[in-house]
């Protein structure tokens, strides 16, 4: 126990470690998932530029691997221009309303059986509660900007963020289903016993529904339509520079990373190794859970930034179309089939 | 008809074609990239090259340009401003050669229009400068990056004879 913590009187001893404990989980969680962020956007430019045929950022330190430091560097020292008729308080607000949701959902992501900040019994709630707060900051950022651009940009995303939320929150009914649990711990040891046990593989439209919903959730491409440079410009954030910018830049990767590991946590059973029931390679192949979990995520990043690489812009009413049309019926009526599947216990996931 | 058209959901639904977009892409990643790592590497250069300009000389020292002041009328940006003067042994030379580089289109008329190949344009293209005043090209320095690149040119103009 820390020395200092020894000082106090019983009832403070356990509630000032708590609190230092927590404090350090989440330095932990914090510190890592920025520099993620940070070389994300690296990993991006240079994966797009690759599949373009170009070499992408190369030029600040050793093939390129300080760029993340100068954009960074760059934008603290920038002025934050607030425009004029714009409200000042909710414009600043924006940037941090969008951020910190995304930033406290991590709370109760497991990285391994044990590692987790908070094993909170509705964790899955929990994370689709913060994951749609951050629509906020975007509504507010584009009605606080008094600019029409950032405003057709914000009531797009409002647009978008609701339907796809729905058909995304179907898909997370069909995990709940399947796992048994709101838990997103018991939810990976539901997957436990081989790849074939994951849940990607009876849940796999919903699985596929889960994925793209994320990509529009996260405003990327092909769903950009918020964004959408020749069209508005920059959407929401045309009217931010400087750090205020630089924080829904890392709002809009933390979301990434997100949409990922629960990608990962949810269907590709999370920090599990794949080859936990091959006969030979089960027992001679033992990594630690968390490299499992981050290789997973990580793949299903490089997915983000290969459909970004890929494909065009859907147009709004298809956008539309696709979620309200085609994902929800879908899910709707998996979901109706593994509520069934799990009713009458099929193996082997549902027995 | 029917079928078509359920043929057609069916290949929507599947992502066939947005696969078909992917493994494109996935396979660009890996093939040679395009791009030339400019101030390491360079894009081969042409020698008939229309970069900054120079003034020639005569393999004896003595200065080919004789003021006839066909490239100042053949400019079309008006780029060219030459004064001359009698010179004590009867020849027609410069005293003033001036070339605006920030008026020059790089067209090559003057190197075109000139009979005793003087004003020519080189190579050389990475000059810069932080005023206006540097962009202006006076005599001294015309002749200056001719005696410089002398060697280059007459070789581009060598190989490049037999096509003129």
């Amino acid at each position: 126990m820390h020395p200092l913590v020894m000082l106090l009187p019983d009832p403070w001893q356990e509630a000032s470690l708590l609190l230092l404990t927590t404090a350090v989980g989440i330095v932990m969680i914090l510190v890592p998932l920025l520099l993620s962020v940070a070389y994300l956007t690296f990993a991006e430019r240079k994966v797009i530029g690759y599949m373009q045929s170009r070499l992408g950022p190369n030029r600040v330190g050793p093939y390129g691997w300080l760029q993340p430091i100068a954009d960074a560097m760059k934008l603290m020292f920038k002025e934050v221009v607030i425009p004029s008729g714009a409200n000042r308080g909710l414009f600043l607000a924006a940037p941090i309303l969008s951020l910190t949701p995304s930033l406290a959902a991590w709370a109760v992501i497991p990285f391994n059986d044990t590692a987790v900040l908070a094993d909170i019994n509705a964790g899955l709630l929990y994370v689709l509660a913060l994951t749609s707060l951050a629509v906020y900051g975007v509504i507010i950022a584009g009605w606080a900007s008094n600019s029409k651009y950032a405003f057709l940009g914000a009531l797009r995303s409002a647009a978008q963020i609701v339907a796809y939320e729905i058909a995304m929150g179907f898909a997370l009914v069909g995990v709940l289903i399947a796992g048994g649990s709101l838990n997103l711990g018991d939810i990976v040891r539901a997957q436990s016993g081989s790849v074939l046990h994951w849940f990607w593989l009876p849940l796999l439209p919903l699985f596929v529904i889960y994925f793209i919903s994320g990509v529009a959730e996260t405003n990327r491409a092909p769903f950009d339509v918020v964004e959408g440079e020749s069209e508005l410009v920059a959407g929401f954030h045309v009217e931010y520079g400087g750090m205020a910018f630089a924080m829904f830049f890392m709002a809009e990767y933390a979301n990434m990373i997100m949409i990922a590991v629960l990608c990962a946590l949810l269907f590709m059973g999370g920090w599990l190794s794949p080859f936990e029931s091959v006969p030979w390679l089960g027992e001679q192949l033992v990594l630690p859970g968390l490299f499992w979990l981050l290789a997973k995520t990580s793949l299903f990043l490089f997915l983000f930034l290969w459909l970004r690489a890929t494909f065009p812009r859907y147009r709004y009413d298809q956008v539309m179309r696709l979620g309200w049309k085609v994902f929800i019926p879908i899910a709707i009526v998996w979901v109706t089939l593994v509520g069934l599947l799990a009713a009458l216990r099929v193996p082997p996931w549902f027995d | 008809m029917m079928l078509k058209y359920v043929r057609q959901y069916l290949r929507g639904l599947l992502l066939l074609e947005l696969f078909r977009g992917l493994r494109l892409t996935g396979k660009k990643m890996f093939e040679p990239k395009v791009t030339v790592r400019y101030p390491e590497e360079k894009t081969p250069q042409s020698g008939r090259f229309r970069g900054l300009h120079a003034l020639r000389r005569y393999p004896n020292g003595e200065e080919r340009c004789i003021a006839c002041k066909l490239c100042e009328a053949v400019c079309p940006a008006c780029a060219i401003t030459i004064e001359s003067e009698q010179r004590a042994d009867g020849t027609r030379r410069t005293t003033r050669y001036d070339i605006d580089l920030s008026k020059c289109i790089f067209c090559g008329f003057c190197e075109e229009s000139c009979p005793v190949d003087a004003i020519v344009e080189t190579r050389f293209q990475e000059y810069h400068a932080e005023r206006h005043e540097d962009l202006i090209m006076t005599k001294d320095k015309l002749l200056e990056v001719g005696d410089r690149l002398e060697q280059q040119l007459a070789e581009d103009r060598a190989a490049d004879a037999r096509y003129r």
